[in-house]
């Protein structure tokens, strides 16, 4: 038989798929090099814990079931009978939390940076929409285990949805399942967290990515200034392969942390939910929802004759706005180089407001 | 054709109302279950109810959910006062929102105590 030369694969493949093209896109694709690079890595780093969570929760999926009769047990099956179960389990749960960092790290820096300007609104505004899908994934996978303070977590949680006016009752009635938190709230959050939302999220980081391709990578204002004033070309490197390869040492680090976390402080189960049990005293939801835990906790009843839990909800729900916003707000004449101190006042405010709002919930669990 | 496909789609994602039989009356406990200052719950049909032992010997009964955002309060011994511990909410044994982030009180049962039973009714 008459093998084909190598060289006409390339080129059978080559006419069918005219892969050149990417390889001439990759070729151009270069990143600025200055002394803030290093926060170019952050976005790569979500995108790789992304698809780890992927990897691993299609492997949890293997054994999980959905209902308030066996979720509790078939997690408890997977971290003590299925081998490795455990490792798979506290890695998914672990790099959950860490994805989250890294997603607000990332988040956060493009502000400063102020990589939104235009052309970049759109990549702003997909990125926000991420970050919510992100939280959604949080508090769904939340509650798959069936645990109690799931349970609870998912209360107030769903509570806080019923409360918005006008569509809250029907969202809560969505979100439910019925009225109550039970099985079918369980099973519905299932469905979100391994069908909806994964395909949600992969549409939007398609074009998030694409936007990112289109546009490359913005040099924050500072530094294109400085480089003008010194009336020099600014530095980049070629993303393939110096680029890739930096990425890839990031995330052979953080696989060694995960690892290492999952071994030494492996995911705890907690006891099965109890819809008839009390709340447990020092209950807390996970470390990114405590900013506004504590502030609906700091709330009381009643402001100047509104319910508190009201103030709380259109106080959160204007900050979003806000945030989602920031590309239209931001006073900072764009093309010039110009920017506003004062709004990254904004977000420096922003990150004090959540961070001790957080350590309080962790060093007065009480108050 | 569009809203002949989607309404189909969005009656199916809204919950069917499943009728609830609402509880009139339950055994929330026997005499003797509870000492003085002491609380359980109970179940008042799909929803958990409290009931307290004050220290001089009577029976008190609430609802259970937290007005403020659904969690399902105790009773704490050492306060005399009913306490959720997801926002550090507070009632008094009436069901009186006292402290904390609860914007109303807390629903109160009637209490009779037959042949050895405490029987909780809507008030
Ligand atoms: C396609 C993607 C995903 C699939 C198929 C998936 C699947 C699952 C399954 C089956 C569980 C229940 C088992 C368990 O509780 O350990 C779970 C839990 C969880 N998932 Fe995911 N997941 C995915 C993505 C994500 C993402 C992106 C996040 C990021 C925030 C996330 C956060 C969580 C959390 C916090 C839990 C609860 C962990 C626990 O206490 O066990 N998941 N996931
Ligand atoms: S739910 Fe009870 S205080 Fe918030």
């Amino acid at each position: 038989m008459n093998w084909p030369k190598p060289g006409r694969i390339r080129d059978w493949i080559e006419e069918r798929l005219e892969l050149s093209a990417l390889e001439e896109m990759g070729r151009h694709k270069r990143v600025p090099v200055h002394r803030h690079s290093i926060w170019y890595y952050m976005g790569g780093m979500t995108l790789f814990l992304f698809g780890l969570q992927v990897a691993t929760g299609i492997l949890l999926l293997l054994y999980y079931r959905p209902s308030a009769g066996e979720a509790f047990e078939s997690v408890q099956f997977i971290m003590t009978q299925v081998p490795f179960g455990w490792l798979i389990r506290s890695i998914h749960s672990w790099s959950a939390n860490l994805l989250v960092f890294v997603l607000f790290v990332h988040m956060f820096s493009v502000f400063f940076m102020k990589a939104y300007r235009r052309p970049r609104e759109i990549t702003w505004f997909s990125g926000v929409a991420l970050l919510a899908l992100t939280m959604a994934f949080g508090f769904s996978g939340y509650l798959l285990p069936w645990n109690t303070l799931a349970f609870f977590a998912t209360q107030v949680g769903t509570e806080v949805a019923g409360a918005v006016p006008v569509v809250g009752h029907f969202m809560l009635k969505l979100l439910r399942g019925g009225e109550h938190v039970t099985g079918g709230t369980l099973t519905r959050f299932y469905g979100f967290h391994v069908a909806v939302l994964p395909a949600t999220a992969t549409l939007l980081l398609g074009l998030h990515l694409l936007l990112v391709q289109k546009h490359g990578m913005s040099v924050p204002p500072a530094i294109e200034s400085e480089a003008k004033r010194e009336g020099r070309e600014a530095r980049t490197m070629p993303f393939l392969p110096n680029f890739l390869l930096r990425d890839l040492i990031g995330w052979c680090v953080a696989i060694g942390i995960l690892a290492a976390l999952a071994a030494i402080l492996p995911w705890e189960l907690g006891t099965k939910a109890d819809p008839f049990a009390p709340a447990p005293a020092g209950i807390r939801p996970e470390w990114y929802f405590c900013w506004m835990f504590q502030t609906l906790k700091l709330l009381p009843g009643h402001v100047l004759g509104i319910e508190g839990e009201l103030i709380g909800i259109f106080g959160i729900g204007l900050a979003g706005l806000v945030w989602l916003l920031v590309p239209f707000l931001d006073p900072g004449t764009p093309g010039t180089g110009g920017r506003s101190r004062l709004f990254s006042a904004f977000g420096v405010l922003a990150i004090l407001y959540m961070a001790i709002m957080t350590v309080w919930v962790y060093v007065a669990p009480g108050g | 054709m569009c809203v002949s496909m989607l309404y189909p789609v969005a009656r199916y994602i809204s919950p069917p109302e499943v009728p609830e039989a609402s509880t009139q009356s339950v055994v929330a406990g026997r005499e003797g279950d509870l000492k003085p200052n002491q609380g359980k719950i109970f179940r008042f049909g799909e929803q958990p109810g409290i009931l307290v032992r004050t220290e001089d010997g009577g029976y008190r009964a609430l609802s259970a959910t937290c007005t403020h955002l659904n969690c399902t309060v105790q009773f704490r011994g050492d306060l005399k006062q009913i306490w959720c511990a997801c926002h550090n909410g507070f009632y008094d044994l009436s069901g009186k929102n006292v402290s904390g982030p609860p914007p109303r009180p807390l629903e109160e049962y009637k209490v009779n105590v037959a042949d050895g039973e405490i029987v909780v009714s809507r008030a």
